[in-house]
């Protein structure tokens, strides 16, 4: 029986008439990355928000590593680290002043910070950067400032709201790799992302949207439980094509990607692609073939576009 | 010792910053080094060279010679001649002069038969001999400038006549104590510490908060465990420095420039003046958690120190004031600063002596940590 690290249920909570998140049930497992997955304004940084005590649930129970949110909060906050969507710390303060200060504000003192600020500066690569000021670096650099200093506590649950929105992919690419480094060493971290190949290296996802959770799952296990198949198509016309077949029957979507039009049918058509080919609008088409799905089909079987 | 690393983290940390922004610590030194200068010099109450006109309608030596002996009084100076009273009302309606000095063409009679010449006091009842001998008309919208020429009404004339001027006793004997030169600046100077410390304090401060929140630091800060009275103390320590630095500055050139004792009070004027950068450093924070943008706390400052630059006694008498304006004074800390750095630096008096003040200066600046620290959430609902 893994341990549960976070547990929500029945979260909800409105800005005056408007609710940002509506009724999430959340259990998150000790020992995995699981990523927030919406578009903006679906209620991901709200609902982390209210599972790190910054924000008050208007109703719901929130208990984080045991502790009840947001009434043991203060608690809470020596073992949880937190990064923020926009780069928090000191522009005006260099590498190590910042590292100092966050050192510090979380108690640790003497030998103890000393060997720590080390520990994190060498990990994150920011050794050699510890002199310059954190406003002139660039985005990837930040970033990495950004995590040494959420990490510096030896949280054991780790919240990032957005954090590879302002880098590089190669940066992006590097910064997972040290998460998963970070859980290797028992850390658990929740994510919120609006990138499908970020969502797709998480262990769980949940597709937010309106508040809402609408689907939770292993990336995987949701691509194979999506209730559709994955057709392309390539050919010329595919605009004519795709307003054909887009409200027809059987047909959850369809989207071009280049010069192929990649349409879900409901996994209750037996043979999708005999099914697209019988189609009048396809006629033209040069090439019609089943592909495997990814975590964007999941992403829009799950949320709006896809139930219209 | 959480608590205490936390506080010196947050001071240093305010520290590193305030010394990187060149522009800020700049202005802790020019404000208070300019303003003094500025305002020692300029600010002054004793009113001379007023500029006037004349209309001599009498054009004879004894007029030229009342003429002289009015400029000779250095109050006013003549500036312009007309020869008709309309020219120098629309003067004064121009602001060419601020008063006309009016000379009518009987004037040798008028002089003969007036009391100021000494010529013995006839009966009031005497029309004829009752009449003043010459007419001042003034720009009486400016009480001070009035107040000025009002104080040449009774001027003794006996010396048009080569005789001494009558020994007119005072009925009252006035002994002006602390500063029997009436030098403006005396007074200025004290206060202007109040002023600035108001201007500088608040103005920090109040931007302390803000500043964290507009830059987006503060999302961070309030993930941290840090306690908002942690905050708030770590914050004012260095702003406390800067004000003695402000006060230490003023008062030494106001000592070396114009002459203004220090008083024989260090230790009062110490626990004073740190009494009142607490109350205005913690005003300042309440300010903080009010605003949303350094705008709006520059604002919020503005709105404070007009007030006490005008009702704290800087400027004008606390004691001329309405009731209902001293009571708005009161709640200004710079009002009871004001009484107690004059007190200090003027008056040989001790912070026993100033009792009541130092009391209200202690309930601020208690009242404004409580009140920051308890308007400070660390949560964004």
């Amino acid at each position: 029986m893994p341990e549960i690290v976070v547990r929500a249920e029945g979260l909800v909570k409105k800005f005056k008439d408007f609710s940002a998140v509506d009724g999430l049930d959340l259990t998150i497992e000790r020992g995995m990355i699981y990523g927030f997955l919406g578009p903006n304004g679906s209620g991901k940084t709200t609902a982390m928000r209210m599972l790190t005590g910054l924000l008050t649930p208007t109703e719901g129970k929130v208990e984080v590593l045991g502790l009840s949110v947001p009434k043991d909060a203060e608690t809470l906050k020596y073992k949880i680290g937190y990064m923020t969507q926009t780069f928090s710390l000191y522009g005006d303060l260099t590498v190590l002043e910042n590292l100092r200060f966050m050192a510090t504000i979380y108690g640790l003192s003497g030998k103890k910070r000393k060997q720590r600020i080390g520990e994190v500066m060498e990990r994150y690569e920011l050794t050699d950067l510890k002199d310059r000021f954190a406003g002139k670096m660039s985005g990837g650099q930040r970033q990495r400032l950004a995590l040494a200093a959420a990490v510096l506590h030896e949280p054991q649950l780790l919240f990032l709201d957005e954090p590879t929105s302002a880098v590089d992919p190669e940066s992006r690419r590097h910064f997972w790799e040290q998460l998963f480094d970070l859980v290797e060493g028992g850390t658990s971290i929740v994510v919120t992302t609006h990138f499908m190949d970020e969502a797709e290296r998480c262990h769980r996802i949940a597709i937010m949207e309106a508040g809402q959770k609408r689907a939770d799952g292993a990336p995987k296990d949701l691509m194979a439980a999506m209730g559709a198949n994955v057709v392309e198509i390539e050919g010329p016309n595919l605009r004519d094509i795709r307003r054909e077949l887009l409200g027809a029957e059987g047909i959850v979507a369809a989207a071009q990607l280049g010069a192929r039009l990649r349409v879900l049918v409901k996994d209750d058509i037996a043979d999708p692609e005999g099914f697209l080919k019988a189609k009048a609008a396809t006629g033209g088409a040069s090439l019609i073939e089943r592909v495997r799905p990814n975590l964007e089909d999941v992403f829009v079987t799950a949320t709006g576009e896809g139930r219209q | 010792m959480r608590p205490l690393s936390r506080i010196a983290a947050i001071f240093f940390k305010e520290l590193a910053q305030l010394r990187r922004d060149r522009m800020t610590f700049g202005m802790v030194i020019m404000i208070p080094l300019i303003q003094l200068i500025l305002f020692g010099y300029a600010i002054n109450t004793n009113i001379r060279d007023i500029p006037i006109a004349v209309v001599d309608q009498d054009q004879t030596a004894i007029s030229r010679i009342l003429i002289q002996m009015v400029e000779a009084t250095r109050v006013v100076e003549v500036t312009e001649r007309y020869t008709s009273v309309e020219e120098a009302e629309a003067a004064i309606k121009s602001a060419r002069v601020r008063a006309a000095f009016i000379l009518p063409d009987d004037l040798s009679q008028r002089i003969v038969r007036s009391p100021a010449t000494g010529f013995g006091t006839p009966p009031s009842t005497d029309e004829e001999t009752s009449r003043p001998v010459a007419q001042w008309i003034v720009d009486g919208s400016d009480t001070m400038i009035a107040g000025a020429i009002k104080g040449l009404r009774n001027m003794p004339l006996a010396e048009l006549f080569r005789k001494a001027p009558n020994r007119s006793t005072p009925t009252f004997e006035v002994a002006l104590f602390f500063n029997p030169e009436q030098r403006t600046a005396v007074n200025i100077v004290p206060g202007l510490v109040g002023i600035i410390l108001t201007m500088t304090m608040i103005m920090f401060t109040s931007a302390a908060i803000v500043r964290e929140r507009e830059r987006g630091n503060m999302e961070m800060l309030i993930n941290t465990p840090v306690r908002p009275m942690e905050l708030m103390i770590g914050k004012i320590i260095p702003y406390i420095f800067i004000g003695l630095l402000q006060t230490a500055i003023i008062l030494g050139l106001g000592y070396l420039l114009f002459n203004v004792p220090l008083g024989f009070r260090p230790f009062d004027l110490l626990a004073g003046t740190l009494l009142f950068i607490g109350a205005s450093l913690s005003l300042g924070l309440v300010l903080s958690t009010i605003a949303q943008t350094q705008l709006q706390a520059t604002q919020m400052t503005v709105f404070l120190l007009v007030p006490s630059i005008l009702l704290s006694g800087f400027m004008f008498p606390y004691e001329g004031m309405p009731v209902i304006a001293q009571y708005i004074a009161e709640a200004l800390p710079a009002t009871h600063f004001m009484r107690m750095v004059r007190g200090f630096v003027l008056r040989d008096a001790g912070l026993l002596d100033m009792y009541r003040d130092v009391l209200w200066m202690c309930g601020f600046f208690v009242l404004g940590l409580a009140v920051a620290a308890f308007r400070f959430k660390k949560r964004l609902d």
